[in-house]
C-alpha cells in the first residue's frame, strides 16, 4: 500500500518544552487516520510540521513519498488542511475568503466552483456575508471548505468538529466517509475524542507527551481490549452469592453497593443478562466501556 | 507574483486603517490651504521680515508653489506616522487575525508571499505621497495660482516659474523614498511580533528617537548622525538648492534605498525561519 505520509523520529522542541518526541507514523493512502491524544500531547504540533507552518528540531516528514522540506509547494498543491480554529479575514465575505485563498493556490476560483464548495459544507445562503458575522460552527464549515477548494488528495483535519452543534458533527462526519470513500481521499483526522475518531477512522494512532501510545487499525485496537462492564442491579448479596458458583466469577472486577463491574468480551454480555434474569435478578442498567477508552480517558485527565 | 501582489493590495484597501492616512492628508492639507488663504500674507512677510530692507518683492509669492514646498516639509515628519499605522500590520495583521495558518499552508513560498506583502506596502506609501502631491500641490495651484518660488535657507533663493514643477516630482519622488524607509522598517518589525500595535509604536518611537537625535547639534550626536537613517529623509529639500547637489542627492538615495533592502532582507531572514505558533 503506498505510504501518503511518512513521518520518523519527528521531534520538536520549543527551548526546555519537547512538544514531539521522536515521533512515528505512517498514513496510506485512502485511509481515514484517527490522531488522537488528551490536549498538549502534541497533536497540533506535529500538524503544523506537517503543513509547514514550524520547522522540526529532527526527524524527516514525507508526503506522496517525496520530502517535505525539499517539495514543500509541490506538496501542498495536493494537502488541504484545517489547522487548529479556522481565522478568516473577518471583514471579507466567506465567498471572497475562498476566492483569494484559491487564488494563492493557483486553483479553480470560477463562481460555479465556489458555489459548489459553499453549498457542500452548507453555507451556499451566506456566500455574501461577511466572516465576522459566523459563528464558530460556521467557521469551522467555511475551513472545511478552504481545504477542500482545491480538491486536495490528502485532507488533514485539526479537531474539525470543534463548536459544531450534533446534526453538524454528523454532517461532518458523513462528508469525511464519503470523501474517502467516494472520492478516494486520504483523511488525516486529529481530535481528542476517541468515539469520534473510531466512529470515522479506519487506523489510528494515540500519542501523548509528544510520543507514541498506541498504533494499528481501529478493528484490532478495540477488539484487543476487553469491555469493562458495569451491571446495575438491587439485589447485590443475592447476585453475589449466584455467581460465585458460575463461570462468570472469575470474570467479575469489582463490586460496589449497587454495581457489579465485570471484564468481559462483547459477546459475553447478551448470555450474562439473560442468565442473571433468569435467576430472577433484575438488572437495571448495563454500562460498557473499553478499556481502550479507559486509557485514553485517563490519558485525557493526566493532560488536562 | 502579480496575483499574490493583487490580493495583498485589495487587503490592504478593504481595511479601514488603510484609509486614515488619506484622510489625514485630505482634512490637514485644505486646511492648512485655507489658513494660508487668509493668513498667507502675515506669513510671507514674517519668512520676509529679515531681507525687506534689502529686497523688494514683487509678483504672487503666495503661490501654489510656496504652499506646497511648506506643507511637504512639515508633513514629511507626521507622514512616517501613517504609513507605519498600514505597515506594521502587514505581517502581525495575520499573525493577530490567525490568518497566517491559512496563507502559509498555501502551496507558496514564504518568500513570494513576504515579497507580495512588501510591494503591496511600497504601493500603498507612494500613493500616500502621491495623493499628498496631487491636494497639496494641484489644490494649491488651483487656490493660490502661479508664480515664483521663495526658498529662504542660509541665502535665499527665488526659482523662475517655469524652474519649479521638475524640483516638486524630484522631491516627491526623494519623499516617497523616505517613506519606504519607514515601510521597510514597520515590515521588519511587525515580522517579530503577533500583534500590529507593537510594530506602530516601535516603528515611530525609532523614528522620533533618530529624528531628536539628528536635530541635536552636539558632537556626539554629529558623530552618530551619519549612521542615522533619519538624517537623509529630508533629501528632498537638496532639490530646492542652487546649485544642485546632485553627488549628495544621489549618496542619499543609495542610502535610504540601502536601507529598505537591508530591513527587508533581515525581515526575509527572519519570517522564513519563522514558527508560526498563532
Amino acid at each position: 500500500m503506498q505510504k501518503v505520509i511518512e513521518v520518523q523520529n519527528l521531534t520538536k522542541k520549543f527551548k526546555d518544552l519537547t512538544a514531539v518526541n521522536n515521533l512515528d507514523l505512517n498514513v496510506y493512502r485512502g485511509d481515514i487516520f484517527g490522531f488522537l491524544g488528551p490536549n498538549g500531547a502534541g497533536k497540533s504540533t506535529t500538524i503544523r510540521m506537517l503543513m509547514t507552518l514550524i520547522n522540526p528540531t529532527s526527524g524527516t516528514i514525507k508526503i506522496f513519498d517525496k520530502p517535505l522540506k525539499q517539495k514543500r509547494n509541490e506538496i501542498l498543491k495536493k494537502v488541504g488542511a484545517i489547522v487548529e480554529k479556522p481565522d478568516f479575514y473577518g471583514y471579507l465575505s466567506a465567498y471572497k475568503n475562498l476566492e483569494i485563498l484559491g487564488q494563492i493556490s493557483g486553483c479553480d476560483t470560477s463562481n460555479k466552483r465556489i458555489m459548489e464548495i459553499l453549498e457542500t459544507v452548507g453555507l451556499e445562503t451566506r456566500a455574501k456575508s461577511k466572516v465576522k458575522t459566523f459563528s464558530h460552527g460556521m467557521k469551522q464549515r467555511l475551513g472545511l471548505a478552504q481545504a477542500l477548494l482545491h480538491d486536495p488528495d490528502l485532507i488533514i483535519l485539526d479537531e474539525p468538529t470543534t463548536g459544531l452543534d450534533p446534526q453538524g458533527m454528523k454532517e461532518i462526519r458523513e462528508l469525511i466517509i464519503h470523501l474517502a470513500k467516494e472520492k478516494q481521499k486520504t483523511i488525516f483526522l486529529s481530535s481528542h475524542i476517541l468515539a469520534e475518531v473510531e466512529l470515522v477512522a479506519n487506523r489510528m494512532i494515540i500519542i501523548n507527551k509528544g510520543t507514541t501510545v498506541v498504533e494499528g487499525t481501529v478493528q484490532d485496537l478495540l477488539n484487543a481490549t476487553n469491555l469493562k462492564v458495569t451491571f446495575e442491579l438491587d439485589e447485590i448479596e443475592r447476585a453475589k452469592k449466584i455467581l460465585a458458583e458460575t463461570q462468570w466469577q472469575k470474570k467479575i472486577e469489582s463490586f460496589g453497593d449497587y454495581q457489579i463491574l465485570f471484564l468481559l468480551e462483547k459477546n459475553e454480555i447478551a448470555p450474562l443478562n439473560k442468565f442473571l434474569v433468569e435467576q430472577g435478578i433484575l438488572i437495571n442498567s448495563i454500562v460498557p466501556k473499553r478499556s481502550l477508552e479507559e486509557y485514553f480517558l485517563h490519558l485525557t485527565e493526566k493532560g488536562a | 507574483m502579480y496575483t499574490l501582489v493583487k490580493i495583498e493590495l485589495y487587503k490592504i484597501f478593504r481595511k479601514w486603517r488603510t484609509y486614515i492616512g488619506f484622510a489625514a492628508i485630505g482634512v490637514m492639507v485644505p486646511i492648512i490651504q485655507i489658513a494660508m488663504y487668509f493668513e498667507g500674507a502675515h506669513y510671507l512677510e514674517f519668512m520676509t521680515r529679515s531681507f525687506k530692507d534689502s529686497f523688494v518683492f514683487v509678483g504672487n509669492l503666495l503661490n501654489g508653489y510656496l504652499i506646497a514646498y511648506i506643507i511637504l516639509g512639515s508633513l514629511t515628519i507626521h507622514i512616517p506616522f501613517l504609513i507605519a499605522l498600514v505597515a506594521g500590520d502587514l505581517l502581525a495583521g495575520e499573525a493577530t487575525a490567525g490568518t497566517y495558518r491559512m496563507l502559509i499552508t498555501r502551496p507558496v513560498s514564504r518568500m513570494k508571499l513576504v515579497f507580495a506583502k512588501f510591494i503591496a506596502g511600497l504601493i500603498y506609501t507612494n500613493l500616500l505621497v502621491l495623493f499628498l502631491a496631487v491636494i497639496s500641490l494641484g489644490l494649491g495651484l488651483i487656490i493660490f495660482g502661479v508664480g515664483e518660488l521663495i526658498v529662504i535657507k542660509d541665502a535665499i533663493i527665488i526659482f523662475a516659474q517655469n524652474d519649479i514643477l521638475w524640483r516638486f516630482i524630484f522631491a516627491y519622488a526623494s519623499a516617497a523614498l523616505s517613506m519606504s524607509v519607514v515601510l521597510a522598517l514597520g515590515f521588519l518589525f511587525s515580522s517579530l511580533v503577533e500583534n500590529a500595535i507593537g510594530p506602530i509604536v516601535s516603528t515611530m518611537t525609532v523614528i522620533i528617537i533618530f529624528t531628536i537625535f539628528s536635530a541635536i547639534n552636539i558632537d556626539f550626536f554629529r558623530t552618530v548622525k551619519p549612521y542615522l537613517f533619519t538624517n537623509y529623509m529630508s533629501t528632498w529639500r537638496l532639490v530646492f538648492d542652487d546649485p544642485i547637489d546632485y553627488n549628495e542627492i544621489i549618496k542619499n538615495c543609495l542610502i535610504l534605498a540601502g536601507h529598505i533592502i537591508g530591513f527587508f532582507g533581515i525581515t526575509l531572514f527572519i519570517f522564513k525561519r519563522k514558527d508560526i505558533l498563532s
